[in-house]
Formats: C-alpha cells, structure tokens, sequence
C-alpha cells in the first residue's frame, strides 16, 4: 500500500528514510554511533513536530488515508462479528456499517461510518458520507441491540451526511432528526466515539451517547474547516484561521465539555500503528462499559438527556 | 416581456426606498403587488393577490397564532456567551451586540405560553433576521427550557422554525443543540404531550435535522423552502441543476416528511382543531 505522508509529516519521513539506508550499510561501514544520532533526532523531531500540531494539521491527520477506519477495528479489536445490512425500506447503505461483536467479555452492537481507502472502494462508500438509509439502519440495528439488552458502540469518521436530490428526497433530515430522538431514550448503555472526522449533523446522527470519547488526532464541529471559510470569509483560502476559530480538536472539546475523554494515540497518529491504537481503544471500552452497565435503563436515559441539556453556555 | 427587467443599478436600497415611500409600503417579491403595511398585517402577511407568505417573524406570528395580549415571554434576555471567543472578518460578540441592537432582539428565538382560541400552549418562534435565524447555545438553551415548563405544566409545544441552521460561530457546541432539543422533545413525547412543528421559509439545516422535523405533526407554510443540504451546496456536489420544485413544501408533502400544507391564514385553526382531537 503507498503510504501518503502528510507536508508537516515530511521531515520525518526523509530521516527515517535515511535510516534505513544507513542500516543496510552499517554492517560493513560500522556506523552505528551515527545511526544512533539520527534515531534520537527522528525521535526529538517527531517530539517537537506532535505535540504542537495546529488544529488544521489535527484536521489533516483525522482525514489521513492511512488510518484505521470502523470495520479495521472491529476486525482488530473483536471477535466473532456478525455485520447487519440494511434499512429494511429502501437499500443497504454502505457508508454505515454495523452487527453484533464479542468486544472481550463483553457482547456489544458496533455501528459506525465506513470510507474507503481507494478510488474504487471509496465510490463504493460514497466516502464515508451516509444518506438517510444509513442513519435508517443504524437505528434499527440500536433498536435490535436494545431488545437483547446490549450495550452500543457508534464509531463517528465522515465528511457529512451526503448532499444529493435523492438523500433529501428520501428525508436526510428526519432520518437524523429521528436518530437523536430515538437515541436519547435507548434503554442500553451508549459509547460514542470520534475516530476520524465528525463533521456537523451526519456525525451527530450516531453521536447521542452515554459517553463520549474522542481519539486524539480528530476533529468534531458543526461545520468543517473549509465549508466555514467559504461562507464566513466567502474564499476557501481560510481553511486554517476557521479551523482555529471553530475549536474543533478533542482538547478544545474537552475543555467546553462536548467529550468526556481523549484517548491517545501512537506518536504520530493512528495511521503509524494500527493495532497498538486497537488495543488502546479496546481497553478503554472495556473499562468504560463496567460502570454504565450498572445504572438502571431509567436512570441512564435521565442522565443521558441531563448531558446533553448541560452543553451549551449563555448568559442570562 | 424584458421591458420590465430591472438592470443591477435599479434594484439597489435607495431605489427601492424610491418606490416606496414612507417605509408603510411593501412589494410582494412574487407578483410585485404593492400593499400598505396596515393591509398586508390585516391578511397576516399573506398577498391578497397571488397568496405568496411573506417573511414574518416572532412579533408576527404571535399574533398571528396567539389570542391578543396572551403571551408571557419566558427567559426573555438569555443571550449569547460567545463561549469559543469566535472571530472571522468580525468578532462574534460584536456581531450579536450589532444584531441586537439592529432588531431589538436578544437572539433568533423567542419563547413563551399563550392562548391559542382559549387553549394555553407553549410557544416557541424562531426569526429569521437574527444571524440567519441560527441555532446557538441560546436557541437550543431556551427551546430546552420551554419543553421542560411544558412537561411541568402539561401544555402543548409549538416550535415556529424559520432557520439557517446550527450557529457555526459556536461550533460544537451549536451542533449539539440538535441532540439537546431533541432530547427534550423525546422527554415529552414520553409524558404524551402534543408537539406541533410549523415549517416556514426558510427552514434549513441543523434545524430540520433536529426538533422542526420531529413533530407529531409536521405542517409547512406554503413554498417555504425545507431542506437538510441547501440547494447550493446539492448543486455544488452533483454538478446538475435540480428539479423544479425541489426541497418546497409542497415537495416534502408529496415525499412524506410533511403532514399538511397550511396557508398562514389557517394556521391558528387548523392546530387548535388538531389539539382538540388529540386532547
Ligand atoms: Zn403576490
């Protein structure tokens, strides 16, 4: 698979690539006291480059092609996964994915948004952006994971819900609509969490949850960065300024308490190690669905909507 | 018929103000039917000519939907923390402080109890002249507010929508106002209270996508534009025109997402009769 590196990215990638020339050589050459240098400056820079990224360089990193989308981690972190298709109305949206897991001890329904990796298997779904038959099969599969008494895990990494003349016709709105309603009263524990890119109503639409987390390197607003430069400073050019002016980054989330928690990620981003970053998510699940699975379904929906009541700030 | 063709020159503000003297005249933008003020409000802004609904907001509509003097506003001067310090071209807080101050509004909802034909009711009614009828912390904070006195007092909620969509200069935060109302509107659902959603021009975005759609009943203005994704942007995406008569009410209606298509004349009526069957 080509590895796509990102322009911040490139520094390191050059040392490293340097690296591995050096190692090829350095039995005959005796260099490892200046293989040794160069891996503790690849190291010091990644250091320096990671833990001051801008929020624009977060964005690019949640969009990194290269990094574990929901059925990677589902075929990391589970086993026996059965996927459901289907709304039962009109199609099987494939920007939606979705069924039942053996997420460690525990049996849980896993539904979340799908891209593609490629041309061909992003067309196939439709780059991660749902129409309302997503949304459609989503509910059902929370409502069949609520008739077996199953905790729910929504995986949010899409652009948006897909703007087309069928997705209105066919009721984008209501489906999304319909989803934070149903979501807020689902009588099981829900663990929501921002892998990727969560952008606007289509991320929200499987965003209504218990608990809220949020993988380090992503980004979660009403509007992505270069939408809101087109129509805030009608000019796409200020892609970077709205992405700072929107605070979209799981530590800005935190602070204004959209999320409940961040969970780090390998140095670099989850695209660098895609199972040590499954591992990581699979631990902090299994630790955050113990105490939910203990509150009775009444007093899980009344906290559930007293969350949600609680986002926001006026002034009175 | 190009005779009547305005060039770009003539359909600036001062011109129109030309035509108009007084400020007590309006044009209705469909058929250019000129009416004094005091006539368009006695037909409930509606065009006596081509029926075209012309935009109103809260002050409006409350009297449209509201038996004289019945309504008492509740959290009146909630208004905007500009919780991101949010900037573009504009500092967000000096833009609110210009919005209010221009429309003698605190922000793009107002919300309240009232008489409906001698029924109390829980009224919520969005305008669209502040920032676009956007739906920030305030918006969200005060429909949340109305449904809970709602659940209280055993009343019947109507939400008047006339939006843009979630704020974008409050970032998530706007966004989750969608889950925070909707939430709400579950809660009441739950106690088996009425919730009536009216649609009108324009109701977009995070709006439709949360409380305007999620009625017991959906009724639209006619022709309002209802939409998820503007037009714009659908346009944008797929790189044709669209449909004649895409994303009107009339449109929804025949797609199944609207109940009925209710001419602002009979608005008052037709929710009454629809409260009173339910009751
Ligand atoms: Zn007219």
């Amino acid at each position: 698979m080509a590895k796509t590196i990102l322009e911040f990215e490139k520094p390191i990638a050059e040392l490293e690539e340097k690296l591995v020339e050096m190692r090829k050589v350095s039995d005959s050459l005796h260099i490892e006291p200046e293989i040794k240098i160069i891996e503790e400056k690849v190291n010091e820079l990644k250091e320096s480059i990671y833990k001051n990224l801008t929020r624009w360089q977060r964005v690019q990193l949640a969009r990194h092609p290269d990094r574990p989308y929901t059925l990677d981690y589902i075929y990391l972190m589970t086993r026996y996964f059965i996927e459901l298709h289907g709304d039962r109305g009109v199609k099987d949206d494939k920007a939606i994915v979705g069924g039942f897991a053996q997420l460690g001890d525990q049996k849980v329904m896993i539904i979340g948004h799908q891209k593609g990796r490629d041309t061909k298997s992003n067309v196939f779904r439709n780059f991660g952006m749902p129409n309302p038959e997503g949304y459609r099969k989503a509910l059902r599969l929370m409502k069949l994971a609520e008739k077996f008494n199953k905790p729910i895990i929504t995986m949010i990494d899409t652009p948006g819900a897909y703007p087309g003349i069928e997705a209105e016709e066919r009721g984008q709105a209501e489906a999304i609509a319909r989803n934070l309603f149903e979501m807020s009263k689902l009588k099981v524990p829900v663990i929501v969490v921002i892998i990727g890119e969560g952008a606007s109503g289509g991320a929200l639409g499987i965003g209504v949850g218990d608990r809220i987390l949020m993988l380090e390197n992503c980004w979660y607003s009403v509007i992505s960065p270069e939408s809101c430069s087109s129509i805030l400073w009608r000019s796409w050019d200020y892609k970077e300024q709205a992405a700072e002016a929107l605070k979209l980054t799981a530590p800005d989330l935190l602070t204004v308490k959209v999320i409940d928690r961040i969970i780090p990620e390998p140095l670099g981003g989850a695209h660098k190690n895609h199972q040590e970053m499954a591992d990581t998510l699979k631990a902090v699940l299994l630790e955050e669905l113990k105490p939910l699975q203990k509150i009775k379904p009444d007093k899980l929906i009344e906290q559930r909507v007293e969350k949600f009541s609680q986002m926001g700030k006026v002034i009175e | 018929m190009a005779w009547f063709k305005r060039s770009k020159q003539n359909i600036d503000p001062e011109s129109r103000k030309n035509d108009l003297p007084d400020g007590l005249w309006e044009k209705c933008s469909e058929c250019a039917e000129i009416f004094h003020k005091k006539q368009l409000e006695q037909n409930l802004w509606v065009c006596s000519k081509c029926q075209f609904h012309f935009r109103i907001g809260s002050a409006e509509y409350i009297k449209v939907l509201l038996d004289d003097d019945s309504f008492k506003e509740i959290n009146k001067k909630v208004r905007s923390a500009d919780p991101l310090q949010f900037t573009d071209t504009k500092k967000y807080s000096d833009r609110i402080a210009g919005v209010m101050k221009s429309t003698g509004l605190y922000d793009a909802v107002r919300t309240g109890t009232g008489k409906m034909n001698g029924r109390e009711v829980a009224l919520a009614c969005m305008d669209f002249k502040f920032i676009g009828g956007s739906m920030g912390s305030v918006v969200g904070e005060k429909i949340a507010r109305l449904i809970d006195k709602a659940i209280k007092s055993k009343l019947p909620v109507i939400i008047i929508s006339a939006s843009g969509g979630a704020r974008m200069m409050e970032g998530a935060l706007s966004l989750m106002q969608m889950a925070k109302t909707s939430a709400k509107l579950a809660m009441l659902s739950e106690e088996k209270l009425p919730y009536i959603s009216v649609l009108t021009d324009p109701t977009t975005g995070g709006t439709t996508a949360s409380f305007a759609m999620l009625g017991d009943i959906n009724i639209a203005e006619p022709k309002a534009l209802i939409a998820f994704a503007g037009p714009r942007v659908i346009k944008q995406t797929i790189g044709r025109d669209l449909p004649p008569g895409f994303q009107t009410s009339e449109f929804l209606l025949e797609h199944g997402f609207i109940d009925t298509v209710v001419s602002r004349k009979e608005l008052k009526n037709t929710i009454s009769t629809f409260l009173e069957l339910v009751s």
